[in-house]
């Protein structure tokens, strides 16, 4: 279908007419080179390895063989009454046992508190248009999740102040990083209404230290601004002990000032299920609870969606041992592609969770530039053929960081991945 | 930098207005309903709900395909193969079959007149999440939008809230059966101009939400030509489109542009929805349908904030594909829905009480304007706790719906049994009976043109909705469970 974008003929909006939605990023380009040439085992040996999409496909199997087991009680199929209850059901209050089951250990969660919506990237938005005005800011620490540069931005006419962290310290947000962020946005005359995190991170793949969170926490009370924490990738953490969420900090401060903290959540990095659109906020803060559920109007979850996941969800059995074995494999993962590359000469970030590694090409660069960054990212995509995100995209301040995926493939296909990378750093040896 | 002490200055704007149009007097009437619902048999002198649009009358059809059909499932033995590739789809261009199967839906409710492109189906959270869509498309904070007036209370909301634009009622009279005429749209655009609010377009809903009635084919074509002289936007929202079950029949804005030369098409946009059609609004299943190329992009890109659950794409792909089922389905559905309407609006004919002749949607617009002590929204509002707390029944007062003549109701039939309607007509019969001894001042005097002053084209706050016609609780009381 034809595109006219440049010149319209009929006036739309500002927002429609904005590049804000950040599709013309290398994040995406790459994934079309992919589109175009997609690696099969079999039928395409040759292909662009997909590497720059963070999903988790290691733990179908067992939602497969739970559903095999449970087909009666997912399913609309077995009870009729069940589906008419679903098919009308769409109060935002939404389906309490799916809430109320869906919580990771340590710290306490009211399900009253919980507000559902279509995926974290609406939940994110959500709470951008509630939190802060058109013209004000949020602080994200870099490197940041590209997807933020839409979801944040553009239709909330809210700017993102970048926190600028780099390897000295191996990326840890720092409060003298945070300060500097908060006074360049004064300086600019932008007010700043919240920090947002994403923990554990995305594209770094660790999680956020104890003493980090408690710092980011006391700033924000300082400042007195939100902190929205993302915690999509808590449940691939590869050990449960390493990942700490906001919620435990704030209960080991009885909840003092929690009313600023608001945690995102989603099924689609720990259950692998993008595709339903499951996400939900979880705020301290009633009028934020009250006024996201109103919101989330524009945004809720399929009632046939949440009425498979109520299910799932509620067996205790089964998610206890479906988040254990998750953990394990992704673990696994992590280690494979940390000991291939590592063969290949080629260092990653220490990481302990998510779905992906931050991988050091800055020696390869011939100059420490951005530019230089795009060539070598573009020499991946169409030599090496594997679709990996620049750091640049994600706004790293330091060139060179590439986030690699290692979960959306199977372990052959990593492999073969890895083969290739070593080539190329032979080859280049070589030179 | 300036900060107030206490919790809401936190908060944003948005957050801050009242513009979600939920703290309103209406609430009361969905209270009333809550605290006590009407049940046959545990509580049969409870509220029945008759301020809910929604379409329970033929589930039972789709209940019976999805059990011969296991296969739409993702979640059994038979539909299982599908479940990887279902769960990891998120691609913001849809299933290419669910787009494929909407289509077709759409065209069979429009009689197979005109087709639709699968390509220019564009998902979003429900019809609520697609016509605020629309709004960030074509219009920028503070433009205005015009619609027709009266109109569904959630388009305050929906159009207005995050999106800061406008909505600027054209008024419609019962004088002419509330027609939206040429003059009526032209001095609504005057005044946004004079008011300096830049008007974007024209939005409406055909079928209407409350009057249950279509478009005529001269209505629709002045419409366009109005728009298409201004080059401003037209936006129909086709939601109740398969809920036709009278004459005339219905005459969508994609046939209208098919016969009429020289519009220009990138003004026109179509919203859908099988919320009301087939009774699934727990499924959110939005489409936004734009004959513009920029808008279909740019709203696609924005459906990532409310896309369809791809394990309700699946299922919806293949039952929508049985050309049979929907054949059969689409037929059967308004045969129920005529029947329904005409033993309701029989029912209050024998007691004097007339509705706006009507072929569509899943109300009637009921007018009670003779039992009004007074042609005042004061008395409508009277006469509407009234009918809650002793008639107990919950109905949406005109007003609600910014109708700009008082005593008139919308009154909701297709989402209970036949034996809740008869009962419900029952309390009717009763309450008018009692009525009619009392000694009710009619004043005959009143203007045929009866027009409430609105100081302000914006919309007041006070006049907004009752929450729960914004966002639903579903009744899931049954006479026979």
């Amino acid at each position: 279908m034809a595109i006219q974008i440049d010149q319209p003929s009929v006036s739309l909006s500002r927002v429609a007419v904005s590049d804000t939605h950040g599709e013309d990023s290398p994040y995406f380009a790459g994934w079309k080179a992919y589109d175009e040439n997609p690696y099969h085992e079999l039928t395409n040996p040759s292909g662009v390895i997909q590497m720059g999409l963070a999903e988790n496909q290691v733990s179908f199997d067992l939602l497969e063989q739970y559903l095999e087991k449970h087909s009666d009680g997912a399913t609309n199929s077995g009870r009729t009454s069940g589906f008419r209850e679903n098919a009308l059901f769409q109060d935002y209050h939404g389906n309490g046992k799916l809430y109320g089951t869906n919580k990771r250990g340590r710290a306490k969660f009211n399900p009253e508190s919980i507000v559902i919506t279509a995926g974290a990237t609406a939940a994110n938005e959500l709470l951008t248009f509630i939190l802060a005005d058109p013209g004000d800011a949020l602080l994200v620490p870099t490197p940041y999740y590209p997807g933020f540069d839409r979801d944040l931005r553009w239709r909330t006419g809210v700017n993102i102040v970048p926190v600028h962290c780099d390897s000295s310290n191996n990326f840890e947000i720092t409060p003298q990083a945070l300060e500097s962020a908060y006074n360049e946005a004064e300086s600019n005359n932008i007010r700043v209404r919240g920090i947002l995190i994403t923990n554990p991170s995305n594209p770094l793949g660790a999680t956020i230290r104890r003493t980090i969170l408690e710092n980011i926490l006391d700033f924000a009370t300082r400042k007195n601004i939100h902190l929205v924490s993302d915690e999509i990738y808590s449940g691939s953490a590869f050990s449960s002990d390493e990942f700490v969420s906001i919620a435990e900090i704030l209960e080991t401060r009885n909840y003092k000032d929690s009313e600023r903290v608001h945690i995102v959540y989603s099924l689609s990095k720990d259950l692998g299920l993008p595709g339903f659109r499951v996400g939900t906020i979880y705020s301290y803060n009633d009028r934020v609870v009250t006024t996201a559920r109103r919101m989330s109007s524009f945004t809720l979850i399929s009632s046939q969606t949440q009425q498979l996941l109520a299910s799932m969800l509620s067996d205790k059995q089964f998610t206890g041992s479906y988040i254990r074995t998750n953990r394990e494999r992704l673990r696994k993962r992590y280690e494979l592609i940390i000991d291939g590359l590592g063969k290949a000469g080629i260092r990653c970030l220490k990481g302990n969770a998510g779905l992906f590694c931050w991988m050091d090409l800055s020696t390869l660069l011939e100059e420490p530039t951005k530019e230089q960054e795009l060539c070598l990212w573009k020499l991946m995509l169409h030599e090496v053929k594997l679709n990996i995100s620049p750091g640049s995209s994600c706004h790293c301040s330091e060139p060179g960081w590439f986030r690699v995926c290692f979960a959306n493939m199977s372990e052959k296909t990593l492999e073969v991945a890895l083969r290739r990378i070593h080539d190329f750093m032979e080859r280049r040896k070589a030179h | 930098m300036e900060f107030e002490s206490g919790n809401s200055q936190l908060l944003s704007k948005i957050a801050t207005s009242d513009q979600h149009g939920e703290n309103s007097p209406y609430f009361d009437g969905w209270k009333a309903y809550d605290n006590d619902p009407f049940h046959p048999t545990q509580n049969p002198r409870g509220v029945i709900q008759m301020g809910l649009a929604e379409n329970q009358l033929s589930l039972d059809l789709i209940e019976e395909w999805i059990k011969k059909n296991p296969r739409a499932s993702i979640c059994n033995g038979e539909g299982l193969h599908a479940f990887k590739n279902i769960v990891l789809f998120q691609d913001y261009h849809g299933l290419p079959q669910f787009r494929n199967g909407v289509a077709k839906f759409m065209a069979k409710a429009r009689g197979g007149r005109v087709s639709f492109d699968p390509d220019r189906i564009v998902m979003a959270g429900g019809a609520t999440g697609a016509n605020e869509m629309l709004m960030f498309c074509l219009a920028d904070p503070g433009d205005g939008f015009l619609v027709p007036s009266p109109y569904y209370p959630a388009f305050n909301r929906d159009l207005r809230w995050r999106t800061g634009v406008q909505l600027l009622p054209v008024m419609c009279q019962s004088s002419n059966n509330f027609q939206i005429t040429k003059q009526a749209l032209e001095e609504a655009y005057q005044n946004a101009q004079k008011a300096n609010i830049k008007v974007k377009g024209v939005i409406l809903a055909n079928p209407s939400n409350p009057l249950g009635t279509t478009l005529d084919r001269t209505t629709l074509r002045s419409l366009v030509t109005f728009i298409n002289d201004k080059q401003i936007h037209l936006v129909c929202d086709e939601i109740y489109a398969a809920t036709v079950f009278g004459g005339p029949s219905f005459i969508s804005i994609s046939e209208i542009i098919e016969e009429m030369e020289s519009i220009n098409r990138d003004l026109i946009h179509i919203v859908y929805s099988l919320s009301k059609d087939m009774g699934l609004p727990g499924l959110r299943v939005g489409i936004m349908y734009s004959y513009n190329n920029t808008v279909v992009n740019c709203g696609r890109k924005m459906s990532s904030f409310g896309l369809v659950s791809s394990q309700t794409q699946h299922l919806l792909a293949s039952m929508l594909s049985d050309q049979e089922f929907t054949d059969k389905f689409v037929l059967e559905n308004c045969t129920r829905l005529a029947n329904r309407h005409e033993m309701f609006t029989q029912g209050l004919e024998e007691m004097g009480i007339r509705c706006l002749k009507s072929n569509a949607g899943l109300f009637c617009w009921m007018d009670l304007r003779h039992l009004l002590k007074e042609p005042t929204f004061e008395s409508e509002m009277s006469l509407w706790r009234v009918i809650i707390s002793d008639v107990k029944l919950n109905v949406s007062p005109g007003s609600s719906f910014h109708c700009c003549e008082p005593g008139w109701f919308r009154v909701c039939f297709a989402n209970m049994d036949d034996e809740t309607v008869k009962v419900a007509l029952g309390r009717i019969r009763m309450f008018v009976g009692q009525r009619k001894d009392v000694e009710v001042q009619v004043k005959k005097s009143w203007h045929r043109n009866l027009r409430l002053s609105f100081s302000s084209l914006i919309y007041d706050e006070t006049m907004a909705s009752s929450p729960r016609i914004m966002s639903p609780h579903s009744p899931l009381v049954r006479a026979t469970t």
